[in-house]
């Protein structure tokens, strides 16, 4: 066994997970393929978003993975900064939401 | 940012026994990953035959005026290597006879050989019809007395293609040099005043991305797209086609992956993303790369790991297009660069 978690070679394997269960393993690939298929959003914009979910996901392979198909589309830097901002925010965002409450409920237990 | 070649600095990637040596051995000696050899086998495309011989691709010689950091030729103001007018008269009575209908000049920056006008002339008055010059752009607005050099190509009807890695001048700058994209946009303007670039206009002006780090180029039509909008909103010039390109493992790009330790994980994208429909189109089928010297090779890439043309004829003064169109193309793992994806070749993707 590994003596670590991660090992970013092991993005690579990914696909062996259809050898244990190939038909669910193979219905997740096309699913995933399709999903970042040009559609009413861009394929450039579909990894945007795989960037900055990846981030909010704290997944290492994802984000090797989205920020190396990011400079294949030639998106920038400045570009995939605010991308992972924009999840940063719904992050702590979602965090602080929940203060309305913890309001409420100390104004329901204080006198 | 890189001022010298390779050769200059006496980098030890500037000797070509020993990129050969790194391509050869390594995780392809270990069987880690296959060789290029095996790899066609499994399709029966070894050994790689030439096809028709469509373009004669010439070096005019390694000085430029700048020096990118990913150059495959290791071009640069301190090479001296360009080609005289004894080996250009050389390459003219050939162009005379040859069944190649495009000639396809290089270099370094081509316009930089003195007799480089000469040259274009005289073949244009044996009837060439069809010029390529890759040009870098900047040599354009590098001195005075290339500022006409628009007006020239126009006059030859040359097919104007040009590198430019990104439609942002950070990256740009960052891969070709400070200042190349404020250079660049400005020669690109002046192409285009003269009539270059401009939809339907028979003076054609192409573009050349290719990645400015470890990584391969993304689709060719969609980044065609981005570019056109970017450069277009951002400076309003016009360009018809953007060729995507990828780096070969050679020469300066093999000394950045070595020494940014890319390297492995390159060659296992490049060997990840292999097409072998793509095989049947790479260009060295159908293109014949000459030296400043003369020497023939079997691509532009061949010539900078001097791998001349496994034929009896290897030079320009004997040329003799029936030998040498009968032969094996020299093949090592640096092709895996043009078999990647979509394929790639100084015309584009190729699949």
């Amino acid at each position: 066994m590994s003596k670590t978690y991660y090992d970013p070679a092991d993005l690579r394997k990914f696909g062996n997970i259809t050898e244990w269960n190939e038909e669910l393993g193979n219905r997740f690939f096309d699913y995933y393929g399709k999903v970042f298929e040009e559609g009413a959003l861009s394929a450039r914009e579909k990894s945007l978003i795989a960037l900055a979910v990846a981030h909010t996901e704290q997944c290492p392979y994802c984000i090797d993975a989205y920020t190396k198909d990011g400079l294949q589309r030639g998106v920038t830097k400045e570009e995939m900064m605010e991308a992972i901002h924009v999840g940063a925010a719904i992050k702590s965002g979602a965090t602080l939401v929940h203060g309305v409450q913890m309001m409420n409920k100390v104004n329901k237990l204080e006198m | 940012m890189a001022t010298k070649s390779l050769l200059a600095r006496n980098n030890d990637i500037a000797n070509t026994a020993r990129q050969l040596d790194i391509l050869s051995n390594g995780i392809f000696a270990s069987g880690e990953l296959p060789t290029f050899v095996t790899k066609i086998k499994e399709t029966n495309q070894f050994p790689l035959r030439p096809k028709k011989l469509e373009i004669l691709q010439i070096n005019l010689g390694y000085m430029c005026n700048q020096v990118c950091e990913h150059c495959h030729v290791d071009a640069g103001p301190d090479r001296k290597e360009i080609m005289t007018l004894e080996t250009m008269n050389q390459c003219l009575e050939v162009i005379q006879k040859t069944a190649a209908h495009t000639l396809d000049l290089t270099g370094g920056a081509p316009e930089m050989n003195p007799n480089f006008r000469w040259f274009v002339e005289e073949a244009s008055k044996i009837g060439v019809k069809d010029f390529i010059v890759r040009s870098n752009l900047t040599i354009i607005r590098a001195n005075k007395k290339y500022h006409d050099l628009p007006e020239f190509f126009k006059k030859h009807n040359v097919h104007i293609v040009s590198s430019m890695p990104h439609w942002t001048r950070g990256k740009t700058d960052k891969q070709r040099g400070n200042g190349v994209f404020d250079k660049s946009i400005e020669a690109l303007r002046m192409l285009n005043k003269v009539g270059y670039g401009i939809e339907n206009s028979e003076l054609k002006l192409d573009l050349v991305y290719n990645p400015s780090g470890a990584f391969l180029p993304g689709d060719q039509n969609a980044l065609e797209n981005d570019f056109k909008k970017a450069l277009k909103n951002d400076f309003n010039i016009d360009f018809h086609s953007l060729f995507a390109i990828t780096n070969l493992p050679i020469s300066r790009f093999l000394d950045y992956l070595i020494a940014s330790e890319n390297y492995e994980d390159y060659m296992i994208s490049l060997v990840e993303a292999y097409n072998p429909s793509a095989v049947a189109n790479v260009m060295c089928t159908n293109t014949l790369s000459v030296s400043w010297e003369g020497w023939l090779y079997d691509c532009d890439f061949n010539q900078m790991l001097n791998l001349k043309v496994a034929s009896k004829v290897k030079h320009i003064s004997t040329y003799n297009e029936e030998i040498i169109q009968n032969r094996n193309i020299i093949i090592n793992q640096h092709c895996y660069g043009c078999t990647a994806g979509a394929g790639s070749s100084c015309q584009g993707v190729v699949a």
